[in-house]
Formats: structure tokens, sequence, C-alpha cells
């Protein structure tokens, strides 16, 4: 347990099975690449640009109108900032890949069918009564510092 | 008919109110196993009762008796039952048919959105970490699933701890759990006094999972005390001082799963109960048994009227 490996790289290459004709495979995984894109630019960067980049990192073809929606949609969700540049607006990642995956399960997680019905949460929520009666099963086991959490992990 | 047809519509209410003391009882794989059976099973007996009581009176409609070659009048005269009964009948399993559907529409979509955003998680590997600290960690069902730990969630738990959460993690989607619930959820979706069954397996599977763990890492009390650290530090509960520690000893009365769970754990493994097995899988047969006798009445009753 030690190496997590599968902890979500930041330098993950664009895959070159992108242009795999399943266009909701593709809204995701262009949102990480475009975000990708924007990281490593170091700097603001049109729509165009981001096509560019996109489509030299082996994207495949793409509109112009994709890329602005893809870009629109991670300023909505606060994972990338945007300022005017000329008739355009400019875009710079505030967040990395990794996060964009965190963001996105939070997402799926906040809605809620699927909490309940579809992931299987190791545990759940927990009322005061809960937390009452862990506390008398448990009793010293328990945490009950702010130090609550083991060692950090060799994964950290 | 007068009493088959009835039977598979109280039944449910008798598997509801028992739902939760099985689940506390029996061995957990039995008891997920027999609960979304038993769901499945009352929904589709209630299902046929309530479709049965409406032939009574769909069948007196001239336009259905010409199209079936029956007499509208025999079946008037010989109704089993009142029209007002039959109308509710007819109202019922026009609801329970549309929730269904809506339940299963609902649940491939909550499937397909969990696909897709597990799409977005690095390949290769059963797990992946994600970089959020708030602590969490679930099961993501697929092909193939995947296992969700946040950062968060590793920090506040050792190693030996961490391999309680990846076990439990493991058995549910070794064991296919998100089937289970998801049948017992469309079951209940569509008769509501099954809602205990559904709340059921979802408390049978995750103690299915929590057995698992204990027989990997052989350390019933590991598991519990895991179980515990884990939903106080996801619930944001750690650190607070225990405040009341007046409630009565060992009541988990009113208590959610998770102290039930622990409290599981801290007790002997569970063992079968063949009696209560037993039991509960005669309520089935009766479900079953009557429903197939109001069919064969209902069938009668159209062959009087000069039906097929």
């Amino acid at each position: 347990m030690g190496d997590h490996a599968g902890r979500p790289a930041r330098g993950h290459r664009p895959d070159g099975e992108a242009a795999a004709p399943e266009p909701r495979r593709r809204a995701g995984e262009l949102s990480r690449l475009a975000l990708e894109v924007l990281e490593q630019a170091g700097r603001p960067l049109t729509p165009g640009e981001v096509r560019d980049q996109l489509q030299a990192a082996g994207a495949g073809p793409l509109a112009y109108t994709t890329v602005v929606t893809i870009l629109s949609r991670l300023h909505a969700q606060g994972i990338a900032e945007r300022s005017r540049a000329g008739r355009a607006y400019a875009y710079t990642a505030t967040a990395g890949p990794a996060q964009l995956v965190a963001h996105r399960m939070r997402r799926l997680l906040d809605a809620e069918d699927n909490r309940d019905g579809v992931l299987a949460s190791f545990v759940g929520g927990l009322s005061v009564r809960d937390e009452r009666a862990l506390r008398e099963l448990l009793g010293p086991d328990l945490p009950s510092g702010p130090q609550a959490g083991g060692p950090p992990g060799p994964g950290r | 008919m007068h009493v088959a047809v009835y039977l598979p519509l109280a039944l449910p209410v008798l598997a509801a109110v028992s739902a939760r003391w099985a689940a506390a009882r029996l061995e957990p794989r039995t008891a997920t196993w027999l609960l979304t059976g038993s769901a499945l099973v009352l929904a589709a007996a209630s299902g046929a009762a309530l479709a049965i009581l409406a032939a009574t009176l769909l069948g007196q409609m001239p336009p259905l008796a010409i199209i079936g070659h029956w007499s509208a009048a025999v079946m008037r005269r010989h109704d089993p039952t009142s029209l007002a009964l039959a109308a509710i009948a007819c109202l019922l399993l026009t609801a329970a048919l549309a929730a269904a559907f809506r339940a299963a529409a609902r649940r491939v979509r909550a499937f397909t959105d969990a696909a897709s955003v597990a799409r977005c998680l690095p390949r290769g590997g059963q797990l992946a970490v994600l970089d959020d600290p708030a602590p969490d960690a679930y099961a993501m069902p697929g092909l193939p699933g995947k296992i969700v730990v946040t950062a968060g969630m590793l920090e506040a738990l050792d190693d030996a701890e961490r391999q309680v959460l990846l076990a439990h993690e493991r058995a549910h989607l070794a064991g296919a759990h998100c089937l289970f619930t998801a049948l017992a959820q469309l079951a209940a979706a569509a008769n509501p006094l099954l809602r205990p069954l559904a709340s059921a397996v979802g408390f049978s599977v995750e103690r299915w999972a929590d057995e698992h763990a204990a027989r990997v890492t052989g350390d019933r009390r590991l598991v519990a005390r895991t179980i515990a650290k884990a939903a106080l530090v996801a619930n944001g509960h750690e650190g607070t001082p225990s405040a009341a520690l007046s409630m009565a000893a060992g009541s988990l009365r009113g208590t959610g799963p998770i102290p039930r769970r622990v409290a599981a754990l801290l007790a002997a493994p569970p063992r079968q109960h063949p009696l209560l097995l037993a039991a509960m899988l005669t309520v089935l047969l009766l479900a079953t048994g009557s429903a197939l006798e109001a069919a064969r009445d209902l069938h009668g009753l159209i062959q009087l009227a000069g039906g097929p």
C-alpha cells in the first residue's frame, strides 16, 4: 500500500485513442487535456491556441466552438480563470488535472442518486447519536484529540 | 381468488417490518441474497395481484371483451371484487409501473454518469487516489471497477487500517454489490412498502464487505475501529469531545448503520439461522403461490365468460 500507483499523474500524456468515436468519453478527456495544455503553457491562452496545442498533441480535429465550450465550462467550475484578450478570452489554469478529477468526483457524489445507488461508500453519514454510540462501543480505541489521524502515510 | 389475490399485497408489510431485524441476524451474504430476492419476488407478486384485480375491471369493458372474445356481461355478473377496489388497483398498478420505469432510467443514468467520470481516473490499477483533502472512500462499479480513495482518507488511516479499507471496497467490487442494491431499490420504487427491504440490502452488503475485511485481516476489532475512525473523520466529528456519555450503555436503538456495523464486528462472527431462513423462504413461496392461484382464478373467470 506504500506506493500509490493509481495517483493521478500531472504530466499525463494525451492518449492516442482519443480519436475513438465516443463523444462522452472525448468530452471528459478533452477537458482534462485542455487543462494540461493550460497548465504547461504558464501564460494565458486563447481558445485558438488551446485548440492548436490539443491537435498538436494528437487530439484529432477539433471545432473551435468545442474548445470554447470546454474552456468556459472549466471557468464555470472554477478550475480555470479567464481574462479579456482582444475579442476573445484568454484562459489560465487555477487547478491541476488531479484536482479536476477530484472536483468531478465530488460533483458526481453530490447527485443524490449516485451516493446511495451506484457508489458504495466506505462510511456514510453519522449523527451525533451515532458518534456517541461509536465512542461507547470502542471507547479508548478511538481518536479523541485533534491529532486523530495516524502517522502520515508513505504515500504522502 | 378472494384471499389469494390480497395476500401478495399484504406480505410486503410483513417483510418490511422484519427486514431490518433479519438483516441484523442473518449471515450477511445470505441476508443480501435473501433480502434482494424477497424484494424482487414480493414486488413481482404484488404487481401481479394488482394486475389481476385490475383485469377484473378491465375485462368488463366492452372493447376489451370483444378483442378477447369473452362476454362482458358474464364478467360483470361474476365480478369477484368491488369496482372501487379494482379501480384503485388500476391506479396503483399504473403508478407502480411508472415509478419502476423512472427509477430504472435514473439508475441507468447514474451508472453512465459514474462510468464517464471513471474514465477521467488514471488508467491501470484498481486503486485511484484523489488529490482531495476531504476524507472519503468508495467503490465505483464498472468494467473494471475502481476503488477511489481521497488523499484525506489515506492520511487519516494507518497502514493496517488502509488494508481494511481496501479489503472492504474490493469485496464490494468482487461481489457486484451494486447490482443487489440496484435491484432492491428498483423493487422498492415499484412498491414503496418494500423500502425497508432495500435499505436492509444496503446494510447487508456493507456487512458482507466488513466480514470479508475481517477475514482478510483476521482482526474483527481492527475492522470495527477502522470503520468508526473513518466515519468520524469523514463526517468531521474527529476531536469533538464525547459530549454525552449519558446514553444507556450498549443501546443501538435509533442509531444509523455505522454503529450497528461496528457492534456486529465487535460481536462474534455471524452464524447461519436455518429457522429464520426457512421462515422467510416460506413467505416468498406463499406470495408466489397465492399470486399464481389468483391468476388461475382469473383465467377461470375469463373461460367462464367464454374467453380463451
